[in-house]
C-alpha cells in the first residue's frame, strides 16, 4: 500500500502554466520592441515635464471675454452635430441590426454583410469619416453631423443586434401562432422588449458623440474645434484655455443630463 | 345575452392609457430634427450634391494604391508600438490610482481627489490632449503615448475603481482577521476578484488605443495619421483607400484576437 | 372507446404525422388522429414523447417531416406564407409559460390576438375597430380580470397571465384551439381555476381544444377524451373512464408512482 501522505497542491497545471508563461513572454517581448524601435528623442523625454509647466503657465489666466459670441456659438453648433449625428445614424443602424441578428434574420449571409457594414463603420474613426465628408459636402457641420452619423451606426447597430438577440422568443412565437404578420410582430412583439436598451444605447452614444464632435473642427468639418484650431494656430492660449474649458463644461453637463434622464427611463 | 346597458359603458371603458410624456417627445423630437437641420444648413440640395460627390470620390478611391506600402507599414508599426506602450503604462498607472479612488478602501480625503482626477483625464478628447503634449513636448510618437495614456488612465482607472466599489467586504475581513498586512489583503482579498473584469477593461483599452493611435498622427503625435492627413491634402484618395482598409484590417484583426482571448479567459 | 369521428370536412384530422429533428431518430412516428369540432382532447403522456411536439406540428412551428393536417379539410402542412399566416389566424394557442409582451398592458395583450387582421399602421397607432375593443372588454370580463385593461402584463400573478393568454387567444375566434402544457408552471389551486375557466369558455363558444398536459388527474377532470402517447405513438384513445393504471403504466413505464 502505497499512498502519499504528502498531496501537492498547484493552482495551475502544467499545460496551464506553460500557457500563462507564453502569454507573460508574448506581452513583455511585444513591450521591450516597442520601447527600442520606437522614435523617441530623449531630449524631448527630459524636457518634457517643463514644457508641459510652460504650456499651463500660458494657458492661465483663461480669456473668458473670449466666450462670447465666438465659443458660444460654436458651442452650440457641436451640440447640434451630435444630436443630429445620433439621431441620423439609427437611420441605417436599425434596418442593418436588424440584418445582424440571427433571430430575426435566418440567413448567414445577410448576417455577414450585416456585420461587416457594422464593423467597418466603426473601424473608421469619426475624424476620418470628417476628413471624408469634408472631401465629399466641402468643410462645414454637415460633414460633422454625417462623419458623427456614419460612425455612430457601428456602434448602435452592434449593440441593438445584441439587445435583439436577447430578447425572449416566448411573445414572437406566440404572436406568430396567431398569425401576426412580420411587421406587426417585429413592433409588438420585439420592441417592446428593446425598448429600454434601445434608449440608454441612445443616450451612450450621444454622451461620446458630445465629446467626439468637439474636434470635428480640427479638420474642418464644423463645430468648436474649428475656434480651437484658430487658437492654437495662433499660440493664443488663453483663448485655447477657455475653450477647454467650455468644452469640458458642456461634456459635464452631457453626463449630468444623461444620467438624469437614464434614471427616470428605467 | 341580451344587450345591457353594460355594453354602451363597455365603449367608454379606457383601453389603452395615453402616454402624453412619450407623444410630447415624440413631437418634439420631430421640431428639432427641422430645427438643426436649418441651423446647420443641411438642405435636400445639399445632401443630392452630395451623393454626386461622394460617388464620385468612392471612384476616385478605387482602386486603393499601395505604392507606397513602406511608408504605410512604417506608420502602423509605430501605431502599434504607440498603441501597446500607452496601454501598458496606463495599465501600470491604473492600478494604484484605481485602488486609491475606490471609496470601500480608501480614506475620503484621498478617494475625492483621485475620483476628481481621473474625470479630468477621461474628459477631453484624446486629440485635442495630443495636440497639447505635441504643443509642450514635440511632435513624434512620444507625445502620441501621452495622450493615449491619459485617456487610458481615464478610462480603467474609473472602471477598475467601480469594479472594487461593487466587490464583497466580506471576503476582504475574512483575510484582514486572519492578520494580513495591507499587500495581502490586496492581493487575495480584492484581486482575486476583479481580476477577470480588470483584464476585460484592459484588453478592450488595448483595442481602442489600438485605434486611436491610427489617428494621433493626424496632429502629428506620430503613427500611420500623419500619413493619411498628408495623403488627404495632396487628394491622393486611392493611398487613402489604402491607408483605411490597412486601418480596418488591423482592427478587425485585433478584435479577433481579443474575442480569442476572452473566450479563454471563461 | 369513443368512435372518432371519421370523414365530414369539420374537425381536425393528422394523417401519417411525423416529424424527426435528427435523420433516423422520429419523435413522432406516423400519427393518425380524428379530433371533432367540439370538446376538450387531453394527450398526456412522459417528457420527450412528443407532445409537445405534436401540438406545434399543428400549427408548424414546428415543420414536419412528413404527414396532413386537415383543418376542416383544408390541408395546412402543404401552405406557405401568407396563405399559413392566414390559416394560423384560425388556430388559437395557449403557452405554459404564457407568452406575454410583458411590457404591454393586458389590453394589448388581448388585441394582438388581432394582429392578422389589422394593418400595421393600424396597430401602431393603437386604433384597433370599435367591435374589437368592445370583444377585447368582453373577454376580460369572461376570464375575471374586468379591471386590469390599462395595467402592464408584468404586473400580473401566473393565473392571471394564464387568464390573458387565454383571452388572446379567443380573441381570434378560432376554429381550434391548442393548449401547450397551460397549468404547468402553475400552484394546484390555480390550475384548476384556469382549466375550469379554459373548458367554460370554450364549450361556450363551440371551439375544440387539443390540450397538453401532464397531470393526469387535470386531464380525467376536464377532457371529454384521453389520448396517450409513448415513444411517439399513440397508445391510448378513449374516454377519462375507460383509462385504466395498467394503460398509465403503458404509457409512463414504472409502478410506484400510481
Amino acid at each position: 500500500m502505497s499512498v502519499s501522505l504528502s498531496r501537492e497542491w498547484d493552482r495551475f497545471t502544467p499545460q496551464q502554466r506553460i500557457g500563462r508563461w507564453l502569454v507573460w513572454l508574448a506581452i513583455v517581448a511585444s513591450l521591450v520592441w516597442a520601447v527600442r524601435t520606437v522614435e523617441i528623442i530623449p531630449e524631448f523625454l527630459a524636457d518634457a515635464p517643463e514644457q508641459m509647466a510652460d504650456l499651463l503657465v500660458r494657458m492661465w489666466p483663461p480669456d473668458l471675454r473670449h466666450y462670447h459670441p465666438a465659443v458660444h456659438d460654436a458651442l452650440i453648433e457641436t451640440l447640434h452635430i451630435a444630436t443630429l449625428g445620433t439621431l441620423f445614424s439609427f437611420v441605417l443602424a436599425v434596418p442593418l441590426a436588424l440584418m445582424a441578428a440571427r433571430n430575426i434574420c435566418r440567413i448567414p449571409v445577410l448576417n455577414g454583410f450585416a456585420q461587416l457594414m457594422l464593423v467597418s463603420s466603426r473601424s473608421v474613426n469619426s475624424l476620418v469619416w470628417a476628413l471624408i465628408f469634408v472631401a465629399v459636402f466641402g468643410p462645414g457641420a454637415a460633414a460633422g453631423t454625417f462623419a458623427i452619423a456614419f460612425r455612430s451606426v457601428g456602434f448602435v447597430g452592434k449593440l441593438l443586434a445584441e439587445a435583439i438577440e436577447e430578447t425572449a422568443p416566448g411573445p414572437v412565437e406566440a404572436l406568430t401562432a396567431a398569425g401576426s404578420p412580420w411587421g406587426s410582430t417585429m413592433l409588438k412583439g420585439i420592441w417592446p422588449q428593446v425598448q429600454p436598451a434601445f434608449w440608454g444605447i441612445a443616450l451612450f452614444r450621444w454622451d461620446i458623440n458630445v465629446r467626439e464632435s468637439a474636434v470635428l473642427g480640427l479638420v474642418g468639418a464644423g463645430g468648436i474645434g474649428v475656434v480651437l484650431d484658430d487658437a492654437i494656430n495662433f499660440f493664443q492660449w488663453e483663448r485655447v484655455a477657455t475653450v477647454l474649458l467650455a468644452i469640458l463644461a458642456v461634456v459635464i453637463i452631457a453626463e449630468i443630463v444623461v444620467t438624469r434622464i437614464r434614471a427616470r427611463l428605467i | 345575452m341580451t344587450a345591457t346597458p353594460d355594453a354602451a359603458q363597455a365603449a367608454a371603458r379606457q383601453a389603452f392609457a395615453p402616454n402624453w410624456m412619450a407623444r410630447a417627445g415624440a413631437v418634439a423630437l420631430a421640431a428639432y430634427v427641422v430645427y438643426a437641420m436649418g441651423r446647420l444648413d443641411i438642405t435636400w440640395a445639399r445632401l443630392v450634391t452630395g451623393i454626386g460627390e461622394a460617388g464620385r470620390f468612392l471612384g476616385r478611391m478605387w482602386p486603393p494604391n499601395f505604392e507606397r506600402w513602406e511608408l504605410l507599414l512604417e506608420g502602423m508599426l509605430e501605431s502599434i508600438q504607440i498603441a501597446l506602450l500607452s496601454s501598458a503604462l496606463g495599465i501600470l498607472i491604473s492600478l494604484p490610482l484605481g485602488l486609491m479612488a475606490a471609496r470601500n478602501l480608501s480614506p475620503a480625503f484621498l478617494a475625492a481627489p483621485t475620483r476628481a482626477f481621473i474625470a479630468i483625464c477621461r474628459s477631453l478628447h484624446y486629440v485635442i490632449v495630443a495636440i497639447l503634449f505635441v504643443k509642450a513636448i514635440g511632435f513624434g510618437a512620444l507625445a502620441g503615448v501621452a495622450a493615449l495614456t491619459v485617456a487610458s488612465m481615464g478610462f480603467i482607472a474609473k472602471l477598475f475603481a467601480e469594479a472594487i466599489e461593487e466587490i464583497s467586504m466580506k471576503q476582504v475581513e475574512a483575510i484582514r482577521a486572519t492578520g494580513a498586512g495591507l499587500g495581502k489583503v490586496l492581493l487575495y482579498g480584492v484581486l482575486p476578484q476583479v481580476a477577470s473584469r480588470f483584464t476585460g477593461f484592459c484588453l478592450y483599452q488595448l483595442d481602442s488605443n489600438l485605434r486611436n493611435s491610427t489617428l494621433v498622427g493626424i496632429v502629428g503625435a506620430g503613427g500611420i495619421g500623419g500619413t493619411l492627413f498628408a495623403a488627404f491634402k495632396r487628394f491622393d484618395y486611392d493611398f487613402v483607400a489604402a491607408i483605411l482598409l490597412s486601418i480596418i484590417a488591423l482592427i478587425f484583426l485585433a478584435e479577433i484576437v481579443s474575442g480569442r482571448i476572452r473566450a479563454a479567459m471563461r | 372507446m369513443m368512435p372518432a369521428q371519421q370523414g365530414g370536412s369539420r374537425g381536425l384530422v393528422l394523417r401519417g404525422l411525423a416529424k424527426e429533428y435528427v435523420p433516423g431518430k422520429p419523435v413522432l412516428r406516423g400519427i393518425d388522429l380524428a379530433i371533432a369540432p367540439e370538446g376538450i382532447t387531453a394527450i398526456i403522456g412522459p417528457s420527450g414523447t412528443g407532445k409537445s411536439t405534436l401540438i406545434r406540428c399543428i400549427n408548424r412551428l414546428v415543420e414536419p417531416t412528413a404527414g396532413q393536417i386537415l383543418l376542416n379539410g383544408e390541408d395546412l402542412a402543404s401552405l406557405r406564407g401568407k396563405a399559413l399566416r392566414l390559416a394560423r389566424r384560425r388556430i388559437g394557442m395557449v403557452f405554459q409559460e404564457y407568452n406575454l409582451v410583458e411590457r404591454l398592458t393586458v389590453m394589448e395583450n388581448v388585441l394582438s390576438g388581432r394582429l392578422g387582421y389589422v394593418s400595421l399602421w393600424r396597430a401602431w397607432l393603437r386604433r384597433y375597430p370599435a367591435e374589437d375593443i368592445a370583444r377585447a372588454f368582453e373577454l376580460l370580463d369572461a376570464v375575471g380580470l374586468p379591471e386590469h385593461a390599462t395595467r402592464r402584463a408584468d404586473a400580473l400573478s401566473g393565473g392571471q397571465r394564464q387568464r390573458v393568454g387565454i383571452a388572446r387567444a379567443l380573441m381570434q375566434r378560432p376554429e381550434l384551439l391548442l393548449a401547450d402544457e397551460p397549468t404547468s408552471s402553475l400552484d394546484p389551486k390555480t390550475a384548476v381555476e384556469v382549466m375550469e375557466l379554459l373548458a367554460r369558455l370554450t364549450t361556450a363558444a363551440g371551439v375544440p381544444v387539443i390540450v397538453n398536459i401532464h397531470n393526469v388527474e387535470l386531464a380525467k377532470r376536464f377532457a371529454q377524451r384521453i389520448v396517450g402517447m409513448s415513444e411517439g405513438q399513440v397508445v391510448f384513445d378513449g374516454p377519462p373512464e375507460d383509462l385504466r393504471p395498467s394503460h398509465l403504466q403503458q404509457i409512463y413505464g414504472g409502478e410506484d408512482w400510481l
